[in-house]
């Protein structure tokens, strides 16, 4: 038997296949099929071509009202109202509006809806999130989403892989989303297009759950069809604690081929940013201490990439007694309702405000210029979300720089794009 | 199946938020999409394009958001064949279940300008060039994605598969 990548094994049970290789094309069983308020709508309308009455499995298709709510205009609320009413009809067990709905990618697996060895397509690039878990998750458009809907099956094209060996522990004020904008800026936005990102090697321990789900998060910002860790005792812990659902490990062959072996030395990462208007375009918190202070009018702390308990955590540390700098607006969006009611117990939401933040109910809102902190023309925002691209928080003359919590906090608090480390002994 | 339209170009990594910004998106209309498709990299576009037209563009086109808006808004842009040294993949995926016909190949997106008038001939994946006399071939498709495509699209294709 041909050996095969982590990915290439679970895509082979869910064929049931005894293996796959690059290249084949192979069609999945699937464990969850899931949308939002935006893809939903134009998968429902897909849905009712091909005829079918009722879903593969009501308890496998999750929809999440995340990304323009609560409504932010009339249309939205109509594309809301089509999303709620489908699912409704159709009995879809997982349906999560207002009131207990949370960022889609941060409440799936906080939900327990997603374990090790599931295979997970999502109407929403960032689904490849649950690779943290150890599980084959990938973004798909709402056509595929209906057509997983209606068969409870997917076509995929096998992909070939890149080993990401960690090694090492992260500096103090860095977290995943350095890690994974370093990575990024190394390959480039298509560096590991259609392929997937594995992440493996004895770093990986040094990692909490939250900093793994920031790196499968953006692994499609390097073009790849999914990210996935190795699954280890927190792993597992993780998903004992969060889910019923049995699992299964899947490990790479020792002998598995990938295209590239990269060898990324954690305690190496410095606090990373990437520039407008690509994730690739980045630079070390020491490059830009070099330069002439890039001054800011808001941070975003918040998104399914860094909307996470760690997330608010870290923020609070760096926040907490201070303020923010005067005409800079921070506006924080814890990712779930459970987040949000944590934060608020510890105190976190209470040093936010006296600091000066803006606490907002879960929503994507300001990551993709939809509500709550949209930006004007010449007007520039720090955010721990995943995309800069042009326009993609509001004008298209607006710039987006991609960071960690802590930058993020640290820049605040300055008014320019600050080094954590910095900040901190300042306190 | 043969087109024929003229060119308009762009550069890489061009993103589904530049085809179609999310602040457009609280709309689900193909026909209300295509009114801003490209607007973020070209506000001339939709005054200009004709049906039949082509985009070409340098590599991982569609990079981004999973947002089938976008292959939907250059579709009833009136867009028909998208060229590219390289997709992004759920673009890639997304263009080929709605039956927007997109081709790989880096030689013809080097050399093809804004404004040339291009036939492309998509049983054997040719491009001819009618300003420059010029002949390019991409990379054919997989035999299963060509067979969504003259079903125009996963669903019919879907469909189709049911009654066998």
């Amino acid at each position: 038997m041909k050996p095969m990548t982590m990915t290439q094994k679970i895509l082979a049970s869910h064929a049931g296949l005894p293996f796959v290789e690059e290249g084949q094309l192979i069609e999945a069983s699937l464990d969850m099929v899931l949308g939002n308020d935006i893809t939903t709508p134009v998968a429902v309308k897909e849905f009712e071509k091909i005829g079918v009455d009722k879903v593969f499995d009501k308890n496998k298709v999750a929809i999440v009202l995340d990304h323009f709510t609560p409504a932010k205009d009339i249309q939205s609320a109509t594309l809301c109202k089509c999303a709620r009413e489908f699912a409704i009809d159709k009995e879809v067990e997982h349906f999560f509006d207002v009131g207990d709905m949370g960022i889609e990618h941060a409440l799936l697996p906080e939900k327990g809806l997603v374990v090790a060895g599931d295979v997970v397509i999502g109407a929403d690039s960032h689904t490849c999130t649950y690779g943290a878990l150890g599980a084959f998750s990938t973004g798909i458009g709402s056509t595929d989403m209906a057509a997983g809907m209606a068969t409870g099956k997917s076509w995929f094209k096998v992909p070939s892989a890149i080993k990401f060996v960690l090694t090492g522990k992260p500096s103090t004020h860095v977290s995943g989303k350095d890690i994974i904008l370093h990575i990024i800026g190394k390959i480039g936005v298509d560096g590991a297009l259609y392929k997937s990102m594995e992440f493996v090697g004895d770093g990986v321990s040094h990692l909490s759950m939250d900093s793994r789900f920031t790196m499968a998060n953006m692994a499609i910002e390097a073009g790849a069809k999914n990210g996935i860790f190795i699954v280890d005792e927190k792993t597992i812990d993780y998903i004992k604690a969060h889910s019923t659902k049995p699992y299964t490990i899947y490990e790479a062959d020792s002998d598995a081929i990938y295209e590239q072996i990269i060898n990324v030395e954690l305690d190496k990462i410095r606090p990373t940013v990437s520039f407008p208007h690509l994730p690739d375009n980045t630079r070390t918190i020491d490059e830009i201490e070099a330069q002439e202070p890039i001054k800011i009018d808001q941070v975003v702390i918040g998104s399914c990439t860094n909307g996470r308990m760690e997330d608010l955590q870290i923020a609070n540390e760096i926040l907490k007694g201070k303020k923010v700098a005067k005409h800079v607006r921070v506006v924080v969006i814890p990712a779930t309702q459970k987040i949000y009611l944590t934060a608020m117990k510890q105190g976190i939401i209470e040093n936010l405000i006296e600091a000066g933040c803006v606490v907002s109910t879960p929503t994507c809102g300001p990551c993709l210029g939809g509500h709550t902190g949209v930006l004007t023309a010449g007007e520039r925002a720090v955010a721990t979300t995943n995309r800069n691209f042009v326009g993609r928080m509001g004008h298209v003359n607006s710039e987006v720089y991609l960071a960690s919590p802590a930058v993020a906090a640290a820049s605040a608090i300055t008014g320019v794009i600050s080094n954590p480390e910095t900040v901190w002994e300042d306190k | 199946m043969q087109i024929k339209g003229s060119v308009f170009k762009y550069g890489d990594n061009v993103d589904t938020d530049v085809i179609i910004p999310a602040r457009y998106l609280n709309v689900a209309e193909a026909h209300e999409l295509a009114k801003f498709c490209m607007i973020d990299i070209d506000d001339t576009f939709v005054s200009r394009v004709n049906k039949g037209d082509i985009i070409v563009a340098g590599k991982n086109f569609g990079c981004g958001s999973s947002r089938e808006h976008a292959p939907i808004a250059i579709k009833a842009s009136g867009i028909s064949c998208v060229i590219a040294k390289s997709f992004a993949r759920i673009f890639y995926r997304n263009a080929i279940n709605i039956g927007l016909p997109i081709l790989e190949c880096e030689k013809a997106v080097d050399a093809i300008e804004a404004g040339h008038q291009l036939e492309i001939n998509f049983d054997d994946g040719k491009i001819y060039n009618l300003t420059t006399n010029e002949e390019y071939k991409s990379q054919p498709f997989p035999e299963f994605m060509q067979k969504i495509m003259a079903s125009s699209g996963f669903i019919e294709y879907i469909k189709v598969q049911e009654v066998k």
